[in-house]
């Protein structure tokens, strides 16, 4: 039993990290990591709203008829996207506003809403706080992992989350930033680029 | 009335919904590998953009400004849009079948396109009247659906070029899509 929970809780950190394997929840990948301080907000923001709603909708599942099940699910996952906005609003507001609309959108995202319709509704409650909490950390390191490429070589600088301390010119002095990764374009070919690398160290 | 096409033009090219500000991805990487899927996706997000625009201004000024609950705007948005999607889906079905066989698998899909709730948070943030609204859930969608279909004709080439192993399908898709970001991106200049 203990065992199954914690690959329940590892399976989201390599065999499905969300993002590169599973393929959903690429908005937010792309927008907010032009910086690693909001690389971690939404990351930090994703876990909370992944971990209470598998919890909760697992304690649910009894309740919840099969045919409006989905009604019930963006409900539960709405609530706590409310409660992660009015947080961020009170304790960390220049996040709030650069991450903007992005914060509200973690409802349509698929990834909590894939976890609720795949696991949390049919499992009990301690492995779907496992599998969120896994599936969660795992969407951050991507997050993270995609978000420090780009802004080193993008902006030449690197940006650490609540110290407020940032690195200038983290390859040198000399190095000219390549600011066409941290705009639209480059964060798609990064992406891009980066599920390569993810298929060729795969088991392919 | 320059103020309006402006806005067009705006939302169309300039702020490019899928390409520039990266909403409604996900639909966009599964649904471009065929032309015909592209353009029933396309038609069906104009539709319903539009009318869940139009709706959500509505709710968002007259009952949740009213009562000050602007707080639940995402709760009340999302299911909005979840029960305009299900209604247009049993009203088209009922009335109008060609429309319905075009558009109908699409439907079900577009309640978690994050681009009709980005519109309309779009729209609610920016403080636009009700013409303004209008307009910008008009041409979003249509930018959106541009995007969709060139991207579409991009992709149906690809499948006939040899693409090595670990690049194939989406992780070339979001290469080429960046190629287009870049295209895109070019309108900037005109702002």
């Amino acid at each position: 039993m203990a065992k199954s929970v914690i690959q329940e809780f590892t399976k989201g950190l390599w065999a499905e990290i969300p993002p590169f394997r599973l393929v959903l929840g690429l908005c937010p990948i792309l927008a907010v990591t032009k910086s690693l301080d909001n690389a971690v907000g939404m990351g930090i923001a994703v876990i909370f709203v992944l971990v209470f709603s598998n919890v909760f909708i697992s304690l649910l599942r009894n309740l919840i008829p099969k045919e409006v099940r989905i009604a019930c699910f963006i409900i539960v996952i709405a609530t706590f996207v409310i409660i992660v906005e009015l947080l961020m609003q009170a304790y960390a507001y220049p996040l709030f506003q650069q991450l903007g609309i992005f914060i509200p959108l973690i409802v349509v995202n698929c990834i909590p809403f894939g976890r609720a319709e795949a696991f949390a509704g049919k499992n009990k409650v301690l492995p779907s706080f496992a599998d969120g909490l896994g599936m969660g950390i795992g969407y951050a390191i991507s997050l993270i992992a995609l978000s420090i490429f780009r802004e080193i070589l993008g902006n030449g600088t690197l940006t650490f989350p609540f110290i407020k301390y940032s690195i200038q010119n983290v390859l040198g002095p000399s190095f000219q930033p390549f600011t066409f990764l941290i705009e639209a374009p480059g964060a798609f070919m990064c992406l891009g680029l980066m599920l390569c690398i993810m298929n060729m160290l795969g088991k392919k | 009335m320059g103020d309006y096409i402006l806005l067009m033009i705006s939302c169309i090219f300039v702020n490019n919904i899928l390409l520039i500000q990266y909403l409604g991805n996900c639909p966009f990487l599964g649904i471009s590998k065929k032309m015909e899927t592209a353009t029933g996706m396309a038609m069906a997000v104009v539709f319903v953009i539009v009318m869940a625009g139009a709706i959500t201004w509505v709710v968002n000024e007259f009952a949740l400004k009213r009562f000050g609950l602007e707080y639940l705007r995402t709760l009340s948005f999302i299911l909005v849009i979840a029960a305009l999607v299900q209604f247009v889906e049993m009203f088209l079905k009922k009335f109008i079948p060609i429309l319905y066989s075009g558009l109908g698998i699409y439907l079900p899909l577009i309640t978690t396109n994050c681009a009709v709730l980005g519109v309309c948070f779009i729209n609610v943030n920016e403080d636009y009247d009700f013409l303004h609204t209008l307009t910008s859930s008009f041409a979003y969608p249509v930018g959106y659906g541009l995007a969709l279909i060139l991207f579409a004709g991009v992709r149906e080439r690809i499948l006939l070029a040899r693409v090595p192993k670990p690049l194939q399908d989406v992780s070339i898709g979001l290469v080429s899509a960046g190629m287009m970001s870049l295209a895109f991106f070019a309108f900037k200049g005109m702002a």
